[in-house]
């Protein structure tokens, strides 16, 4: 069993998987708490459409990737700042709109035969050095951030209004939030790719939750969670020769009804 | 102390249906006064309007202190409950304006905030979720926030929605001891309760009707001096039909 880890793909994928826990765990924890879990779906799904056009323009699938998802990030904060009620509209059409031109841009890309399943549903085996160090700086961004205007972040998440009436700019970290959390997608897509990312983020926090009385305690525990899950996809995946993304999602959902179970007795 | 001065505000919301009509209310610096008024009468809007959340159309609002000397304590608490958040942290939300720090909090806040959820009797609990407390523990932690900034004026909304009576009377009696030093304005519908610790009474439905509660309580005939709930809408409501008379 020990001997898998003399291979330098797994390694990576061993990594990756951490650097991605930790980013998860973090933004997960905020997407829950503001209850954007659907606005962020949106965002991931239209990241699409930043994959579409690297791959058209011959740029790295991941700085296409980001580049588009943290503009869609920005427009869905912006259409949805004064209308929190309508935002399920927009969110629903900007997650189409993203798809169909990754679709379009891949369409027109000449020979085109990369795997697009990889992105879709992630494969953490072949990730490579250039993404290690790519997710690597996405998670200096996100944690730097985070701990730095920690207390601004807690005070809009928790309380928007009375964090307005303190002189605190809310549209501000409203947006900030929302980008952060589409660096995090980004980071993530290699994983377990657009389409689970979801539940990369949901289910460590609703995990975590239950242990917490802090936000930051919760993102710690949603990392330390989201590294469980990971990992032991990982291995899962390697054993029985599956894909990484389904294997990491399925033993999620597997460790949170047994850990639900084993609490209610 | 004149603290509060309101001139001629309306305001309508976007289907010009106008929430607020000609309103004229002045507040002294000890006043403890009561906002009451049917659903939609513009209460809320009346405390958002005075909090600077939105700017009225017509009308002024001439305030004799700063902003960051209006305490404020929002409705619902029972509005996320299961955010991971500690009854510290959230009364440390008062002191986030202060920028003399980069990050995180002062030794300096942490021993303010300590002194603020002893001020309402929640010292023992500020390390429990808030969502792990009553709804009337929750209001104290709020107030506590309010306290933070040393406020000269304190405005609550609905403070004692969904809580018991004797979490009802515990936080009346709480805002009664603050009124020592601090005016306290309350929307409320807990009329009979509130009446006993308010000193005046703002009756707003579009409208606004202003009562000094020490002439309203003659009006009213008592049993035994139990103020009777009916009879004393009914007087408000008298005064109410008398004012919109005369506008017509």
């Amino acid at each position: 069993m020990l001997e898998i880890l003399e291979y330098s793909f797994i390694q990576n994928a061993l990594i990756a998987g951490v650097l991605i826990s930790i980013a998860a765990g973090i933004m997960g924890s905020l997407v829950v708490v503001n209850k954007i879990t659907f606005l962020t779906g949106g965002i991931a799904h239209s990241s699409y459409g930043g994959i579409g056009i690297a791959i058209y323009l011959g740029l790295p699938v991941l700085l296409g990737a980001t580049v588009f998802a943290v503009i869609t990030a920005i427009i869905i904060a912006i259409l949805t700042l004064n209308n929190r009620n309508r935002a399920d509209a927009i969110i629903g059409m900007m997650w189409a709109f993203g798809m169909a031109i990754g679709i379009i841009f891949v369409d027109l890309t000449p020979g085109y035969n990369v795997d697009l399943m990889s992105y879709l549903f992630g494969s953490i085996i072949a990730v490579s050095s250039d993404d290690i160090f790519y997710m690597g700086i996405l998670d200096v961004v996100i944690v730097s951030i985070v701990v730095f205007f920690y207390k601004e972040i807690l005070a809009v998440s928790y309380d928007s209004q009375f964090a307005k009436l303190r002189g605190i700019n809310t549209e501000f970290f409203y947006i900030l939030i929302l980008v952060l959390a589409s660096l995090c997608v980004v980071a993530a897509i290699k994983a377990v790719g657009l389409i689970l990312v979801i539940a990369l983020l949901t289910i460590p926090t609703y995990l975590a939750e239950a242990f917490s009385t802090k936000l930051s305690q919760m993102m710690i525990i949603s990392s330390i969670f989201a590294c469980i899950f990971t990992l032991s996809g990982l291995v899962i995946s390697y054993i029985y020769d599956i894909s990484s993304g389904a294997s990491i999602i399925i033993s999620a959902v597997v460790i949170l009804t047994l850990v639900k179970l084993i609490k209610r007795k | 102390m004149e603290i509060l001065n309101i001139k001629n505000l309306s305001y309508s919301y976007k289907n010009n249906f106008k929430v607020l009509e000609n309103v004229n209310l002045t507040i002294q610096d000890d006043d403890f006064l009561a906002i009451i008024g049917p659903n939609g009468g513009g209460k809320s809007t009346l405390l958002k309007l005075i909090l600077g959340l939105i700017k009225p159309q017509s009308g002024k609002i001439l305030k004799n202190i700063k902003n960051e000397l209006i305490g404020y304590v929002p409705q619902n608490t029972n509005l996320n409950t299961d955010f991971p958040i500690t009854a510290l942290e959230v009364v440390l939300m008062g002191y986030i304006g202060n920028k003399k720090r980069l990050f995180g909090y002062s030794k300096e806040d942490r021993l303010n905030a300590m002194d603020s959820l002893k001020k309402v009797g929640m010292k023992d609990f500020s390390n429990r979720k808030i969502g792990d407390l009553s709804g009337g523990q929750r209001q104290r932690v709020l107030i506590a926030r309010a306290l933070c900034t040393n406020p000269k004026l304190m405005l609550l909304d609905e403070p004692t929605a969904s809580i018991d009576v004797k979490g009802q009377k515990e936080i009346y009696e709480l805002l009664k001891q603050l009124n020592k030093s601090i005016c306290i304005v309350v929307v409320s519908h807990d009329i009979s309760v509130l009446l006993n610790y308010a000193k005046n009474v703002a009756h707003i439905n579009k409208n606004l009707v202003y009562h000094k509660l020490e002439s309203i309580q003659k009006d009213i005939h008592t049993v035994d001096e139990h103020l009777c709930e009916v009879e004393l809408l009914k007087a408000l409501g008298k005064t109410q039909t008398c004012c919109d008379h005369k506008q017509k």
